[in-house]
């Protein structure tokens, strides 16, 4: 690990993408502990629900929420194959989880990361153990609560081999709490013969900063999908996960945002294709509202057979702001199989009105196929997010 | 019996070239209709046109549908008053699911008709997003399920059995049949008219055509039995070499 100087010195390490987001003007501490025991009649319900948040906690494994800086609620329903606390209590648990704390993250990344390993942030810890499946996901929420603060939080995440996951990680600010700044640092660890689906829903504030660091290291044999989500406004959003893959492995980003009048969205993700035979697909599908969007992918193939689709779509419904679109593939030996496609622009009027000449109106048309290109384009989603999704697709009044 | 759809020295075109240069034709109500013609001759540029697809613009002429002037109408509003259309080559739909559109536009069918999707052979793509990777048969198996559900009352089919192997051919033409003769077996009279575009004339023996066309260069030229039009072009072939 670095030491703090080195780190410190990272504080004034711009981004590699994105806004340059100004630490100082987040000026105001946010360690209160606040400690909710009844989600169901918790003030924070609301914000839960609108990420997918579950306060009955019905079909979910178990639920860890952070209002600001510190734990609020962790609990679990399985006694046996799941460990779901606070990364702290995980670091005094277990001798520093030295072979997890900032293994999969390099704390000089940038200012973001710099600051969370400075600040000793606190975040959740869920370790799914060797043999064990667990059935229904495990939501985590990050509740923003006060105005002009950061967020610091340190996730862990580890599936062991033989084991897999669900996660659904909710995201969302109190309306108080508009202009404050989220850093999430998230190092997730999937073991041999494993599955983890990690997907994220945000709401945040019209002014909120949002910078989410997440690498993932996956085994052999194993699965690993990632999926994101945004339809509301937002301040400033950056994020590009990265996962490395062994032999057999696979990798599948799925991201769907919509950038709102003054939102600015910068995401995507990246693959490193380590392993043998190990695959990744990255799928972005982005709507423009007047805002601005830039969808990135990047795979790098490494090891032979190795084979990756990446494919950015966006629709512009709205002038004002600006769609990019950066699909990237590198390969350093020739045995890889790498592909890439983007779209940006308008939908196409034959579209439309080939959806017109079964008697839909053209507002009913772009509607339902803006509402489907979000929902509808990517297969496989979990049944919880897909339904998630798409309540939250029709609250989002996008094409009407 | 009325006219179904009465088109009117219609002139239109695509890509700032004229494509239909005076087009006539009266389609009775219940009456078939088949429409050959070289490539190029403007036949598929017509159906577009009664369908009213924006990528074709009228100069002049009229469009009448069951009397009505729809030459300025929205292609919804065509959908609405009666008109369908089985595009040749229709285009990606990205986002929208077979079942999706089909119980959006047609919801009151939707139940009946996705249920019966086997019989189509696309109970594995109603949740496929339309047309993408489809194949050919694909194509108007998917064309002719959603036109079951919309239940027009004037079907525009433009060449229905192209790039369709022959197995899937009679499926086809067994259904395209169904959708003219809705409800013949019960007894009760046919009221479905149709307009198709056809090289081969192998939908020819689904359809009991009433009567074909002959366009070139944007105009129809002549007509006659169907049957003879297409011995006639087997033989002598269109006379010319395509435009």
């Amino acid at each position: 690990m670095p030491n703090s100087e080195t780190v410190k010195e990272a504080l004034n390490k711009k981004a590699a993408f994105g806004k340059d987001l100004d630490l100082d003007h987040y000026d105001e501490r946010a360690d209160e502990t606040i400690e909710v025991d009844d989600l169901e009649s918790s003030e924070y319900k609301k914000y839960m629900e609108q990420v997918g948040i579950m306060a009955d906690e019905m079909d979910r494994t178990g639920t860890l929420l952070f209002v600001d800086n510190n734990p609020s609620h962790c609990s679990t329903k399985l006694q046996e194959g799941i460990e779901m606390m606070s990364t702290k209590q995980a670091l005094a648990r277990y001798d520093g989880l030295k072979d997890y704390f900032w293994k999969a993250m390099d704390p000089t990344k940038d200012k973001y990361t710099a600051k969370t390993y400075l600040e000793d942030g606190d975040g959740y810890f869920i370790r799914v153990k060797s043999g064990y499946h667990i059935k229904n996901p495990v939501q985590t929420c990050m509740l923003l609560n006060k105005d002009k603060s950061i967020q610091n939080v340190h996730n862990i995440v580890i599936v062991e081999d033989n084991a897999s996951l669900e996660m659904l990680t909710g995201c969302s600010t109190a309306h108080h709490a508009n202009d404050a700044l989220h850093v999430g640092v998230s190092e997730i660890f999937v073991g041999d013969n494993a599955n983890l689906t990690f997907s994220m829903i945000h709401s945040w504030g019209k002014q909120t900063g949002v910078r989410p660091r997440t690498n993932c290291i996956v085994g052999k044999n194993s699965n690993y999908t990632n999926n994101y989500v945004i339809l509301n406004p937002v301040g400033s959003l950056q994020s590009f996960p990265v996962a490395t893959l062994g032999d057999n492995s696979s990798a599948t980003y799925n991201t769907m945002c919509i950038a709102h009048e003054n939102s600015e969205i910068d995401t995507g993700g990246m693959v490193n294709l380590n392993g043998f035979q190990s695959k990744a697909q990255i799928l972005s599908r982005s709507i423009s509202m007047g805002g601005h969007m830039t969808a990135r992918g990047r795979m790098v193939g490494n090891a032979p057979e190795a084979k990756g689709h990446l494919e950015c779509r966006s629709i512009i419904l709205k002038d004002g702001g600006a769609t990019l679109a950066i699909p990237e593939l590198e390969a350093h030996i020739a045995d890889v199989e790498m592909t890439h496609e983007a779209a940006v622009g308008k939908i196409a009027q034959d579209q439309i009105e080939y959806i017109m000449s079964r008697g839909l109106s053209e507002d009913d048309a772009v509607s339902l196929i803006v509402k489907g290109f979000l929902s509808g384009g990517i297969k496989g989603l979990p049944p919880e997010l897909q339904r998630e999704l798409d309540e939250a697709i029709a609250k989002a009044n996008v094409g009407d | 019996m009325t006219d179904m759809l009465k088109i009117v020295d219609l002139h239109a075109e695509a890509g700032g070239r004229e494509i239909l240069k005076g087009v006539d034709l009266t389609i009775k109500e219940g009456e078939t209709v088949v429409l050959f013609g070289p490539n190029g001759s403007g036949k598929s540029t017509l159906l577009s046109t009664i369908m009213g697809y924006s990528s074709i613009k009228v100069t002049s002429g009229e469009i009448f549908f069951k009397g009505e002037n729809i030459t300025e109408m929205t292609v919804d509003s065509r959908a609405k008053l009666g008109i369908g259309m089985m595009m040749q080559r229709p285009p990606n739909i990205f986002g929208v699911t077979l079942e999706n559109l089909i119980r959006t536009a047609a919801a009151e069918n939707a139940d009946k008709v996705l249920d019966e999707a086997d019989n189509f052979k696309m109970e594995k793509f109603l949740d496929r997003e339309i047309n993408v990777g489809f194949s050919g048969g694909e194509i108007k198996r998917s064309e002719l399920l959603q036109l079951t559900a919309q239940k027009p009352e004037f079907i525009l089919l433009d060449e229905p059995e192209s790039g369709v192997d022959l197995q899937n051919i009679d499926l086809i033409g067994r259904k395209v049949h169904d959708l003219l003769f809705e409800d013949a077996e019960n007894g009760s009279q046919r009221h479905v008219s149709s307009l198709v575009i056809t090289h081969t004339g192998q939908i020819m023996d689904y359809i009991g055509a009433d009567c074909g066309y002959v366009m070139r260069n944007g105009r129809i030229i002549s007509s006659g039995k169907p049957m003879e039009i297409l011995n006639d072009i087997r033989e002598n072939g269109y006379g010319e070499e395509d435009e």
